[in-house]
């Protein structure tokens, strides 16, 4: 049924489909205007098909290696090399094919949705351009088993991200975002750099799974350790180094916010596999486990409480993406301090795994669901001041609905997906160090009373005769809405199979060094 | 704002020989140090002694905007075409196809010291006349939008 | 002290560097500084493939066969590239930015407040 090209190539496809359109995109807008909506539109379903494709045979079938270059994709290992990889590969296994869920679910539904709330402005050649760009570094970002390759696509991402936020400039303000941003994220890849060259300097190699073979802490080693959890963590938008994450969330167009937030993920499932998988159980994992685990109770508590104050939604929001991030940081590190310990792993480890893991998705389905309805009430109303809206829940109906799903789920409240990784994440760390549990719970009962406020200075209240012209959000962005809502609560309602199928594959790819190291060096 | 008239005189002879050398330095790039960004910012480096000599206004007339943007999304596609081309033949992504192969630059490396056959090494100079064509296009954009002015809107 | 005077120098610009961004008030100054930092990283690449002996990596016509490693060499290349779009964007930035405040100084650019 599926032609035996896309059978073996869709790994690759996945980038190249989105560069392709990402390059074709200025040359049929300069024809067409409603051309390039369709093309955007074709090529954003092409690429979220190849992509969950792609992840359904690595979760059937194992990992996935794809040689560039080579005479066929998998000769990992040319036969005059001396028994080294010397190509550029990519490795999917089942937390890459995890992170290829998310993007493709995201990728289609803020494409979907930027049809219709960026219609009206100027310029939009570049804007789909550097659109598709974000996209596909994103999926080369969590595809490929090579260390440089990560570097450069984590350098397109920054890139493109930064000239996305500054798109529209109003008054200058999202261009002072964006600067910020791209300060910080340059500095982030520079030391990347530096880690790229401690490695190389130290192993001749770029491959992952080949440093991972041939990892020896060293103190050198221990320096490029932290740096990457360092740049890393910078790019994820963890405490201490939050402070471009509510301008540049804030600012930017709001399906490119959605988009954003992905990315940040992307940063943090670069992180988990440098720890887990390059380092593996040669670091001390007690400690570094322990830095993860301050880290994100500082970014759950620091974000919570930032965001209680703010009269701008769209940076209520993001200082709530800091705060979630601080979970997922919560749960993986609980995992990683366990690691080599058989019998904590077992008893609450891989739970606390899973529950963070589960929470990356769930996190990228609600927050993307509560930016896209914060932008749907901004492009109809025309500010961003809680204070000036009101009574919206009137005319807008639907965004009130979906807005409050999005909110529940946040909040953790069952039957919606918040609840369920939220609750693995407790009893997992309550068993561990009961303090870090009632942390968090304090913290999810923060965002709900955070929630209920904005909810009802936005939509609850009587009719204002300023808002008498609004009406409902256009057709795209309620079914683009409407995509992610259905997801929230279908993975509140299934979590037991979300969990069984997708997650667990995912947390012991993690766990387990050698099946990548295997999948490239075919056994030793 | 023009340069005196020695400078313009100076600019228009160089120009050609500037342009020249970048084109060697791109066409050479799998024998020669040297390679598609090298030689595209040379190339560049032509453009912008152009704009120096003569005023910005003359010189945004002689250039039309839209052979620059042509430029870059000919050189981007080029590029991704010729990893892609590959596939249509049922090789791996970005193999590379045209090696060895005895057609456009398919001839086999000859062994040992030689002066450097051009016609060799398979892609690889067409990828570098992609990246070439595009650096160039798009850093001469560059100059062109940066030096249109601070205080107003450009270009 | 001669044998290790690349690494000496990496860490002198890279001293230099960080001490640009993070203390100097002027936008264009902190992207120079951004500059200078990732010449210090390119040079410790370069330096890491460095073989005393060696030539040039080129294999036609080549007297000796004993190279320098060309893969630091490539890595440089892209990593020259990023940087060239990374002042490129920069630059813009600040072009934009002066137009709309008037100052490239960045304690008087803080529209956005907490």
């Amino acid at each position: 049924m599926i032609s035996p090209f896309i059978w073996n190539n869709a790994v690759v496809l996945t980038v190249a489909v989105p560069l392709l359109a990402a390059f074709l995109c200025p040359l049929i807008g300069m024809f067409t205007e409603t051309g390039r909506k369709a093309w955007v539109l074709a090529a954003a379903a092409i690429t979220s098909a190849l992509a969950l494709f792609t992840a359904w045979k690595v979760y059937t079938y194992g990992t996935w290696v794809y040689v560039f270059g080579a005479s066929v994709p998998n000769l990992t290992v040319p036969a005059d090399s001396g028994g080294i990889p010397v190509r550029i590969m990519f490795e999917v296994d089942a937390m890459s094919a995890l992170m290829l869920v998310i993007v493709a679910i995201l990728g289609f539904v803020v494409i979907l949705y930027s049809t219709m709330a960026d219609d009206k402005r100027s310029g939009k050649a570049g804007y789909y351009t550097l659109f598709l760009l974000l996209i596909a570094s994103i999926i080369g970002m969590v595809s490929t088993g090579d260390l440089f390759n990560f570097f450069v696509f984590f350098e397109i991402s920054g890139l493109a991200s930064a000239g996305l936020i500054a798109y529209r400039v109003e008054k200058g303000r999202a261009v002072e975002a964006g600067l910020k941003y791209f300060l910080v994220s340059t500095l982030a890849g520079i030391f990347m750099l530096f880690v790229i060259a401690i490695l190389y300097g130290q192993y001749n190699a770029l491959n992952i799974a080949m440093i991972a073979e041939r990892m020896q802490y060293t103190s050198l080693d221990k320096l490029a350790l932290v740096l990457i959890i360092g740049a890393l963590a910078t790019k994820a938008g963890s405490v201490p180094m939050h402070f471009w994450t509510p301008d540049a969330y804030g600012l930017a167009p709001s399906a490119v916010t959605a988009l954003l937030v992905v990315a940040s993920q992307a940063s943090l499932y670069g992180l988990f596999r440098m720890t887990f998988t390059m380092y593996n159980l040669t670091l001390n994992a007690v400690t570094v486990g322990w830095i993860l685990i301050i880290l994100g109770v500082l970014s759950m508590f620091v974000g919570v409480t930032m965001a209680i104050p703010q009269k701008d939604v769209k940076r209520l929001m993001a200082y709530h993406a800091i705060s979630q991030t601080g979970y997922m940081l919560l749960g993986v590190g609980t995992g990683l301090a366990v690691l080599g310990n058989v019998a904590m792993m077992d008893a609450f480890g891989q739970m606390a795994m899973e529950g963070g893991i589960f929470h990356i998705i769930n996190h990228a389905l609600y927050k993307g669901l509560l930016f896209l309805t914060a932008g749907a009430i901004i492009y109809r109303v025309g500010t961003r001041d809680m204070n000036k809206m009101g009574g919206l829940g009137h005319k807008m109906k639907w965004t009130m609905v979906f807005f409050m799903i999005g909110a529940l789920a946040i909040a953790g409240i069952p039957p919606f997906n918040g609840f369920a990784s939220k609750l693995m994440i407790y009893e997992s760390v309550y068993l561990f160090n009961p303090v870090l549990a009632i942390i968090a719970m304090v913290v999810s009962i923060l965002t709900l009373a955070s929630f209920v406020k904005v909810f009802h200075s936005i939509f609850m209240g009587p009719q204002l005769p300023e808002y008498e012209h609004v009406e409902e959000a256009p057709r795209p962005m309620l079914w683009a809405m409407g995509i992610l809502a259905v997801l929230v609560i279908l993975f509140g309602i299934f979590p037991q199979h979300v969990v069984n199928y997708l997650i667990t594959p995912a947390a012991n790819a993690l766990i387990d060094q050698s099946g990548y190291i295997t999948a490239v060096l075919g056994g030793v | 704002m023009q340069m005196s008239k020695i400078v313009r005189l100076s600019a228009d002879i160089m120009y050609p020989f500037v342009v020249i050398f970048g084109l060697y330095v791109i066409m050479h790039g799998h024998i020669t140090p040297g390679g598609g960004f090298q030689g595209g910012a040379v190339v560049a480096t032509g453009a912008a002694l152009v704009i120096v000599a003569y005023a910005l206004h003359d010189v945004k007339a002689m250039i039309p905007k839209v052979l620059l943007y042509l430029q870059e999304s000919m050189g981007l596609l080029l590029f991704i075409g010729a990893g892609l081309a590959g596939m249509l033949l049922a090789f791996p992504f970005f193999f590379n196809w045209l090696a060895n192969s005895g057609s456009l630059f398919g001839m086999p490396v000859p062994f040992g010291p030689n002066p450097g056959e051009l016609n060799t090494a398979g892609f690889l100079p067409i990828m570098n006349i992609a990246v070439g064509i595009e650096v160039w296009g798009g850093l001469t954009l560059i100059l062109l939008y940066m030096l249109s002015g601070v205080g107003k809107e450009g270009y | 002290m001669f044998a290790n005077l690349p690494y000496y120098t990496v860490v002198a610009l890279t001293i230099i560097g960080f001490a640009t961004v993070l203390l100097k008030r002027n936008l264009v100054k902190m992207t120079m500084g951004l500059n200078i930092l990732t010449a210090a990283v390119n040079l410790l690449i370069i330096v890491l493939g460095f073989r005393a002996g060696g030539i040039a990596p080129i294999y036609t016509m080549a007297p000796q066969t004993e190279m320098v490693l060309p893969t630091p060499q490539a890595l440089v290349l892209t990593s020259i590239v990023i940087g060239v779009a990374t002042t490129a964007l920069l630059l813009s930035f600040t072009m934009v930015i002066y137009r709309k405040y008037g100052t490239t100084n960045v304690d008087e650019i803080r529209e956005l407040r907490e």
